[in-house]
């Protein structure tokens, strides 16, 4: 109680109604003037249009790589990019991918069922990041919640997408997997060969 | 059938609408609060149950009434049942002798716009609204949390540093008026309103108000972001909803004193007295959400400050300077 009495109190007072310092007019005309200001400028807002976007009528489009609903995209033949390599199940956090591999008459494997878990999903992208051939890719689509909770696993027909996501000109096998046929330096992105004995300095 | 009967009947009818009056009009000032609350920072409010959210009251009714009243194991059961009400049955106690209407002619029967003309109406008043402390306090001991508990002790506190300044800030007015009856005090009105001789008596008693509602810059009882929601932490379903209610009635109640205090009550050209009376409410209850719009919550100390060493003085001296020019 000491603490407040005397003249210590100068930092604790309301500078805008400290009628008792008289002989501080300024600091309570300083004080009513930030009031007037304040007032004014809440005044003021409410004859400005609101800044909501008024979520279902009005919905931002959002930026490619938003991570939400994930899909399996095909590479430029049509062909599932799925190789069924586990590493996207591997690396999920919260163990929500499963699948089972099987192989093509061809040797080129694929997922014989794939299934996704949205119940568990964090939706943290690691499986996407995992993917060597770009198969399974997150896209900006967040709006599937449902009632049942059994609704939200999804099988194969429903991640399986006609297109290649975010980068639909990336074939994998044409970069890897697959049996070298031109000979050194044919392949794509790949430079000819060095003639050692040329490249003198 | 003898007059005392008529009396009786009529009484009754008007303590109904009085009473289904003041409820819907809370609940409908709390929409009123969201949405100009929310312009005031650029939004748009509720604006989903219903068009422009005019169904949002009942939707939260609803939702109080079915959701499940939790009492802590540990809370001292039977306050802790009984504290919302007190809170909610003063608020509407208060209002029955706030005039709201110039008295009428039914059947040959004179009605009083009035539930009750007591002669010390004003200290009836005061009464019931420093007992409405009682229920923020006692609801928050008996929560027994901790969150509750500090914000009990701060409604109390709170009480205790602007309830005198209440009082005193009205002693002006009741020296004018020469009387402690709400309805004379309204009639004293006639050619002037209070507010243009009191102004100072005005601020005090507006300033004390707000703190009377627990409302911003006052809101310490119930500080959301420091005490949880304060004496009300541990109170779901109605029970919440009887404080809230309260609160808000509270807010209705505290413009109606207002008006009558120093805006001529239901005075005023061309329109009817009631509706004057309402306009006068609401637009007491628009400033006050105005301020809550603008101002942050005072510090514990700064509010005793302001309490204790600004409205007191201040009032007393008003006190001195009116009776000065009345005797004079």
């Amino acid at each position: 109680m000491n603490r407040r009495d005397g003249k210590g109190h100068g930092r604790d007072n309301l500078p805008d109604l400290s009628l008792e310092h008289d002989g501080d007019m300024g600091e309570l005309l300083e004080g009513l003037k930030a009031l007037a200001t304040g007032f004014f400028t809440t005044l003021r807002h409410l004859f400005r249009k609101p800044i909501t976007e008024e979520y279902p009528e009005y919905k931002r489009a959002l930026p490619a790589r938003s991570r939400a609903r994930i899909i399996l995209t095909r590479d430029p033949d049509g062909d599932e990019r799925c190789v069924a390599c586990y590493l996207c199940s591997a690396a999920c956090p919260v163990s929500c991918i499963s699948m089972q591999s099987a192989e093509r008459e061809d040797g080129r494997r694929y997922a014989r069922w794939f299934r996704i878990n949205f119940a568990r999903c964090i939706y943290c992208g690691l499986c996407e990041e995992a993917c060597p051939t770009l198969a399974i890719q997150l896209t900006p689509d967040f709006e599937h919640c449902e009632r049942d909770i059994l609704t939200l696993v999804a099988e194969k027909k429903d991640l399986l997408v006609n297109h290649g996501g975010k980068n639909s000109e990336y074939n994998f096998y044409r970069y890897a997997g697959v049996a070298m046929v031109g000979g050194k330096g044919t392949h794509i992105k790949e430079e000819r060969p060095v003639n050692l004995k040329s490249n003198m300095p | 059938m003898t007059p005392w009967v008529l009396g009786f009947i009529v009484l009754l009818v008007k303590l109904l609408l009085v009473l289904v009056g003041l409820l819907l009009t809370a609940a409908y000032l709390v929409l009123v609060e969201r949405k100009f609350l929310a312009r005031l920072q650029i939004r748009y409010g509720p604006n989903r149950a219903g068009r422009y959210g005019l169904l949002q009251p009942f939707a939260d009714t609803i939702k109080m009434l079915t959701k499940e009243d939790v009492v802590p194991e540990a809370a001292d059961r039977v306050i802790f049942l009984l504290a919302p009400a007190v809170v909610a049955a003063e608020a509407l106690l208060i209002f029955a002798v706030v005039p709201f209407g110039r008295d009428t002619m039914i059947f040959g029967m004179k009605v009083p716009m009035v539930i009750a003309d007591l002669n010390i109406g004003l200290l009836y008043v005061f009464a019931l609204s420093s007992l409405g402390v009682y229920g923020v306090a006692l609801g928050g001991w008996s929560s027994n949390s901790k969150y509750s508990l500090l914000g009990g002790i701060r409604g109390a506190a709170q009480m205790i540093s602007y309830e005198l300044a209440l009082g005193l800030s009205l002693v002006p007015i009741v020296m004018q008026a020469r009387s402690f009856s709400l309805v004379d005090i309204v009639r004293a009105q006639t050619h002037y309103p209070f507010i243009l001789v009191q102004p100072i008596s005005f601020v005090i008693f507006f300033i004390s108000a707000v703190a009377e509602t627990k409302r911003i810059p006052f809101d310490l009882p119930e500080a959301e972001n420091e005490l949880g929601a304060g004496y009300h932490t541990e109170y779901s379903g109605m029970r919440f909803g009887l404080f809230f209610l309260g609160e808000y009635v509270n807010l209705i109640v505290l413009g109606g004193l207002i008006a009558v205090f120093f805006l001529g009550g239901w005075r005023g050209p061309w329109l009817p007295p009631v509706v004057w009376f309402l306009v006068k409410v609401f637009v007491v209850a628009l400033v006050m959400i105005w301020i809550r719009g603008t101002l942050p919550r005072l510090r514990y100390d700064q509010l005793m400050h302001l309490g204790w060493k600004v409205l007191v003085p201040v009032a007393l001296l008003n006190i001195v300077l009116t009776g000065a020019i009345l005797l004079s």
